[in-house]
């Protein structure tokens, strides 16, 4: 039970600190609303998948908000249900890299030694590797119509950069007197990677994870965008993909097609790059007891 | 009865080829237990670095340490689990010596259920508050629940001995630990120290920069002078203070500032040669005091580095040419 | 008011008027958890040609103090009510209705201030002679040679060759290398009164003393007119004329030397000094100040000492006292002043330093 309460009051704790930075905030919410939005609207507003063939192009009106695409379709609906593929992919994508160079980014730096030059040397490999043409390469043989293989495959090749840049973190916070203090103590590795280190990095890592989640959406809507992965349900970048291969772009009326799709990935991206100035108050030991 | 800790020809560089500095150089002093030694000398003598070396947090180049008689490095794993938990640091810090997201139970709960100090692991919170109140941090109730940015720097440092003593250490090396807490505050927590002394035995490396501080916590104990990384005095503390040999114990000494305007106006100015200190990376020859020396003496003091050698009125000093001669210090 | 309160603004030195006086002097920062109450009515006067030390620890606000003279306070902090005046020859003005021009001006030229020798007081990427240049520049003198000549004699005045340091960056310096071209460049347009931030904190035991040898010249052979901002006694001791101890935004006592030291009559103050040790008066036992410094943003009634006071009473906990006579040019600030005065008759202060010095220097009357 005070398991429980605790969790809602440091929920609440951040919550509260989330505010203190307006423009922060505001990404917060909308971050909410394009989730809420993108997860829960598909259940409530059905997708128009029905051809009708006399509102080909439709501007935004009353009955179609966004206007309508070359079969007649509501361009609305489909942005509704075109959000939750992506951000799942990129959710599961960024979590995994994450967690990847968390742990060995952590460790490594604070291991040190030839474990530390040959986990690096691995890290620098893998960074030199161009990502799109191995993705395309890879294409070929695997079909990536599993979103949730998609996004574990994006996750196992976005964690080089990532993994550099948290190891260099641990770095600096290994000189810390209470590092150093933990060794005294012999805590052990997994203890002061865990207990010491991470901790103090945690705004560190959910910044880098909300960049690993943006990256992931960009990787996704190119692979799209370049035929790689099959084309299955309606989803941002194939409403891109689509748009642009049917010539949209040349098309006055057919500019909603094209437009609403890449607004609403542009929007989810600025909105979670936003909030990230309200997380970095929001794990601030200092400020969460002074709420 | 072997000294509790020793050091022989410890000597510790960093970098490499013609980047090398020689941080610790050949130091070799021993602490036997239930003694307080202090090490004092201005950045950059070592001091620090040679105390970590004791704690076995820097590996040394050369040399080694001896923990009741057994080099350190050359200890089986479970001997060196031992002697980990027997030697502790106090950092000077107070800002970064805990850590910031953890409150004052998990920091001190931590080592106490990792080294099964306590029988069940309700019996840690008790063990926590018991060692807050050691250290004077009472009511350890108000304290335990606390993160480090909530306490001041003074409490933070109790907090920080507390963590020490959660292992039950013999040998405690307190690298600066008063000297970035309040200047009123200092002795409380030098009092509290030798309070441990006494009732748990604690044997003392006394780290410092401040002499008179280094006085008033080693007055029955000892003092080891140090200058760019080789001792070059030590002895008891009331023969160093009051009879000093070494041309740069005598130039220390008469340099500290003193808070007490008559003794200020009293104390002998000592001049010395040249105002540069030298780098590390280029250490002068022979005695490196040489250049800044006011009893130089050319072909003798330049050529060879001069050894520790024992005086009658006890400790050792690293100066032929003064090694007899007496100066009172106040005129 | 209270018996024997006088008036602290009147000077007793028919030398002219003092160049700075600081009357009823209240700083004070608004922050999320209410209002931060730095500094609580400082009244003083510093007189010609004198070296007054504010000494005190963490939030006493003597630093906020030396800042708000110069107004580097940061734009949050609000320094009112007051009046800051300060005079030089016919001049007199109230330093904090400046223009930001005339504060430009007095700072560099009246006034300066020397810092601790922090790397983040220097401008990293400029040398010695660029950042020299540029504040003559900034105060209107242009005249290259002339600068250059005038650095050369400060920086030799402050014993660094002018050749190593004129062209050296600030990391390429040492600690105690930037602590006294800190002090140059503060002379560097004549000023007439220096104030000093912890100038020898921070800095090794040998450096500290070539940092007082220079300071005890410009006192004693310029007559420079210093403020010492410090936490550290001994600098007092060796430097100043009179002493000022702060505590909680005030000045609890005011004397010269010698009353503080020897004589103290404010706790506080007694408390201080027994708990610094000396290194040449033989052992003296150390006392510490239970307790610490009050929160600033919710003081506590009355003295803001009391809580950690062995000499409180009933009084202390409702009033606070304001300064008092206590003995020629020495105030305290406390109404037991006579019980401090009492238990030092029983136990002086610096026993320690009877065995080295002739005791009349130190065993003083008490008042």
């Amino acid at each position: 039970m005070g398991v429980i309460r605790g969790f809602f009051r440091s929920l609440s704790t951040t919550l509260k600190l989330m505010t203190y930075n307006k423009a922060g905030f505001i990404g917060f919410l909308a971050t909410c609303f394009i989730l809420i939005v993108c997860l829960i609207g598909p259940f409530f507003i059905p997708l128009d998948s029905k051809t009708k063939l006399d509102q080909i192009y439709q501007p935004p009106s009353a009955e179609h908000w966004f206007g309508t695409d070359h079969q007649g379709r509501d361009i609305f609906s489909q942005i509704v249900h075109g959000g939750k593929d992506v951000i799942y992919v990129a959710v599961v994508a960024a979590f995994l890299s994450t967690a990847i160079a968390v742990t060995f980014g952590t460790m490594t730096a604070f291991v040190g030694g030839k474990i530390d030059g040959a986990i690096m040397g691995f890290t620098d490999i893998f960074l030199t590797i161009p990502q799109f043409p191995l993705l395309a390469v890879l294409a070929a043989f695997i079909t990536l119509d599993n979103l949730t293989y998609l996004g574990i495959f994006l996750g196992l090749l976005g964690w080089a950069a990532l993994l550099r840049a948290v190891r260099a973190q641990a770095l600096s916070l290994k000189e810390r007197d209470f590092v150093e203090a933990a060794r005294a103590l012999d805590l052990g590795t997994l203890h002061i990677v865990f207990r010491e280190l991470v901790p103090n990095m945690m705004t560190y890592i959910v910044i880098s994870f909300t960049l690993a989640l943006t990256a992931a959406v960009y990787t996704q809507v190119g692979l799209v965008l370049l035929g790689l992965v099959p084309v299955s349900s309606s989803n941002w970048g194939v409403m891109i993909s689509m748009a642009w291969t049917q010539g949209a772009i040349f098309f006055r009326d057919a500019m909603w097609r094209i437009m609403m799709p890449i607004l609403a990935i542009a929007l989810f991206q600025l909105s979670v790059i936003t909030m990230t100035r309200s997380l970095e108050l929001a794990f601030n030991p200092r400020l969460r007891t002074m709420v | 009865m072997a000294p509790i800790i020793e050091l022989r020809n410890l000597t510790k560089r960093f970098g490499k080829g013609k980047e090398t500095v020689t941080a610790v150089d050949a130091v070799s002093f021993a602490v036997e237990p239930g003694e307080t030694v202090c090490l004092v000398g201005e950045s950059g003598c070592g001091k620090s670095t040679t105390g970590r070396m004791v704690a076995g947090l820097l590996e040394p180049s050369a040399g080694e340490v001896l923990f009741e008689g057994k080099s350190i490095s050359k200890l089986d794993s479970v001997a060196f689990r031992r002697y980990r938990q027997s030697v502790q640091i106090i950092h000077q810090d107070p800002y970064s010596s805990l850590n910031p997201t953890q409150t004052i139970r998990a920091i001190l709960t931590a080592p106490l259920l990792r080294h099964n100090k306590v029988k069940k692991r309700a019996d840690a919170e008790g063990r926590a508050l018991e060692l807050l109140e050691v250290v004077d941090l009472t009511p350890a109730r108000d304290i335990i629940d606390k993160y480090p940015h909530q306490l001041s720097g003074g409490q933070r440092q109790r907090v920080a001995v507390a963590r020490a003593l959660t292992v039950d250490p013999k040998f405690i090396v307190a690298d600066e630990a008063v000297s970035m807490v309040d200047v009123s505050i200092r002795v409380s927590i030098l009092t509290m120290l030798a309070r441990l002394k006494q009732e748990f035995d604690v044997t003392f490396l006394f780290i410092t920069h401040d002499l008179a501080l280094a006085k008033y916590f080693a007055w029955e104990g000892r003092i080891t002078v140090m200058y760019l990384g080789r001792v070059v005095e030590d002895g008891p503390t009331q023969r160093l203070i009051t009879d000093p040999r070494h041309p740069y114990t005598q130039a220390l000494l008469s340099a500290v500032p003193e808070a007490d305007p008559a003794l200020a106006q009293h104390k002998r100015q000592i001049e010395l040669r040249g105002a540069e200190i030298p780098s590390l990376l280029a250490l002068p020859a022979g005695c490196t005091f040489h250049p800044r020396c006011p009893y130089f003496v050319p072909g003798q003091c330049d050529v060879a580095a001069p050894p520790l050698e024992p005086l009658v009125e006890g400790g050792r000093v690293a100066c032929p040419v003064r090694k007899l001669e007496h100066i009172s210090l106040l005129v | 008011m209270a018996q024997n309160q006088l008036d602290w603004k009147t000077e007793d030195k028919p030398t002219g008027k003092p160049p700075l006086s600081l009357d009823n002097v209240h700083v004070g920062y608004a922050t999320r958890r209410g209002k931060v109450q730095a500094v609580r009515g400082v009244t003083v006067d510093l007189r010609a040609g004198e070296s007054l030390a504010l000494i005190g620890e963490s939030g006493s606000g003597k630093s906020t103090l030396g800042l708000a003279i110069v107004r580097l306070l940061p734009e949050t902090a609000q320094v009112s009510p007051g009046v800051i005046t300060y005079r030089r020859d016919e001049r007199e003005v109230d330093v904090l209705r400046l223009t930001p021009n005339e504060m430009r001006e007095f700072r560099w030229s009246d006034c300066a201030m020397v810092f601790q020798a922090a790397l983040n007081a220097f401008n990293p990427v400029l040398t010695v002679w660029n950042q020299t240049f540029d504040t003559a520049k900034a105060h209107g003198w242009h005249d290259k040679q002339a600068v250059l000549a005038r650095l050369v004699e400060l920086l030799q005045f402050v014993q660094l060759d002018p050749k190593r340091v004129i062209d050296a960056y600030p990391h390429e310096l040492s600690g105690g290398m930037r602590q006294r071209v800190l002090l140059a460049l503060s002379l560097l347009l004549n000023p007439q009164v220096l104030i000093l931030d912890e100038p020898t904190t921070a800095l090794d035991i040998i450096t500290q003393r070539t940092i007082i040898k220079l300071l005890r010249q410009l006192k004693e052979d310029q007559h420079f007119t210093m403020i010492f901002i410090s936490h550290d006694l001994a600098i007092a001791a060796e430097l100043a004329d009179r002493v000022a101890t702060m505590y909680a935004g005030r000045i609890v006592e005011l004397g010269t030397s010698d009353d503080i030291f020897y004589r103290p009559r404010h706790p506080y103050t007694l408390g201080l000094i027994r708990a610094v040790p000396t290194v040449s008066g033989g052992f003296e036992q150390l006392f510490s100040i239970p307790g610490s410094p009050p929160d600033l943003i919710n003081l506590p009634s009355g003295c803001k000492f009391h809580e950690r006071c062995s000499f409180a009473t009933d009084r202390c906990i409702q009033e606070e006292p304001e300064l008092e006579t206590v003995g020629l040019n020495h105030a305290a600030a406390c109404w037991n002043w006579r019980a401090v005065a009492e238990e030092l008759k029983l136990n002086p202060l610096h026993r320690g330093a009877l065995n080295v010095l002739d005791p009349s220097i130190i065993l003083a009357e008490a008042a």
